[in-house]
């Protein structure tokens, strides 16, 4: 299973050969340096660590310096694991780009962290209706209603669905269509939209659902 | 150039007339019917243009049968074979939607003298 990082640039549309308007966000990914490899002979599971944006020398720690020089890597901003089968296959220091790891066509996973919405109430945080605009409703328009009963079981189940924090969570979408890699400019386009501001760090796999 | 405006310059067409609200355009469609493609005409009235870059598009309107119809065109779309700016109307808004509101003679535009 290939992947790679990236960074959400932002979205538009492009038109497909049947004229339709595909909206696509545009991801810079890559390229990524691979740091470590772990094998299942000596870590018990195969991987690779990859490193995507270069940084200033003397931006990184003495341990993090270290991790990096035994690859010959300058260090990144952003170290990712990701599971691969066949970590033979891959040697530290390896550069990879995105035109070696998808083309067009291909279906992948996309996972990055998504934008914070701060305290939210359950219409916006667990898509309950609300209750009435009006027929007499008074300060209750978006108000949760009833948590439970009363002296039987006499507390609020655990788990039930109350407002509080929202967004800001890891988040992975299935099956996205990529729509075009330029293997030059290093940027991939995949259909629809993607968790995260602009700017933010996203991690782009193979699609490990895909069907045919 | 930023990245997403190098994307969206490869979809941009440069072959577009420039028009605006309150010009006459003729849009002439490709429609692909069982396999085969040939042109068809829309014309109207551009009641204004919205949204930037690849994503433009721009609203005409007419009156068929009677009945006012409204079609909205991505500006860059490749179903547009071409554009024709038949009259160029003098207005003073960049949204016409007073437009839908009257009927008859009220909906006539001045033309614009340069």
């Amino acid at each position: 299973m290939n992947a790679i990082v990236g960074e959400k640039l932002g979205m538009t549309q492009v038109f497909d050969e049947e004229a339709r308007a595909i909206p696509v966000t545009v991801i810079k990914a890559g390229p990524v340096n691979v740091v470590q490899v772990k094998t299942l002979a000596a870590d018990g599971y195969g991987a690779i660590q990859i490193a995507f944006k270069e940084l200033a020398a003397g931006k990184t720690g003495r341990p993090m310096a270290g991790h990096y020089g035994r690859a010959g890597v300058v260090p990144h901003r952003h170290l990712v694991e990701v599971r691969v089968d066949n970590p033979e296959e891959y040697t530290p220091g390896q550069v990879l780009n995105v035109a070696d790891v998808f083309e067009k066509g291909q279906k992948a996973d996309v996972t990055s962290i998504s934008k914070g919405k701060g305290f939210a109430g359950v219409m916006k945080r667990h898509n309950f209706k609300g209750q009435g605009a009006s027929h007499g409703a008074h300060k209750v328009h978006r108000a949760p209603g009833s948590i439970g009963a009363c002296a039987t079981p006499a507390r609020v189940f655990k788990g039930k669905r109350l407002p509080g924090r929202m967004g800001g969570d890891k988040v992975t979408l299935l099956n996205l269509d990529v729509v075009d890699v330029d293997g030059e400019r290093n940027i991939l386009l995949v259909k629809g939209a993607v968790p995260g501001p602009k700017g933010a760090v996203v991690v782009i796999r193979e699609a490990v659902k895909a069907h045919g | 150039m930023n990245t997403l405006d190098h994307i969206e310059s490869a979809f941009m067409r440069d072959d577009i007339p420039e028009f605006g609200p309150g010009d006459t355009v003729r849009v002439h469609l490709r429609v692909v019917e069982g396999g085969r493609e040939r042109l068809q005409v829309y014309e109207g009235v551009v009641l204004g243009r919205s949204g930037g870059g690849v994503r433009e598009t721009f609203t005409v309107r007419k009156i068929s049968f009677g009945v006012g119809v409204e079609r909205i065109f991505p500006v860059h779309s490749p179903i547009i074979h071409e554009i024709e700016v038949t009259r160029r109307g003098d207005v003073r808004r960049a949204k016409l939607y007073y437009l839908r509101d009257r009927v008859g003679k009220a909906t006539r535009i001045k033309e614009k003298r340069y």
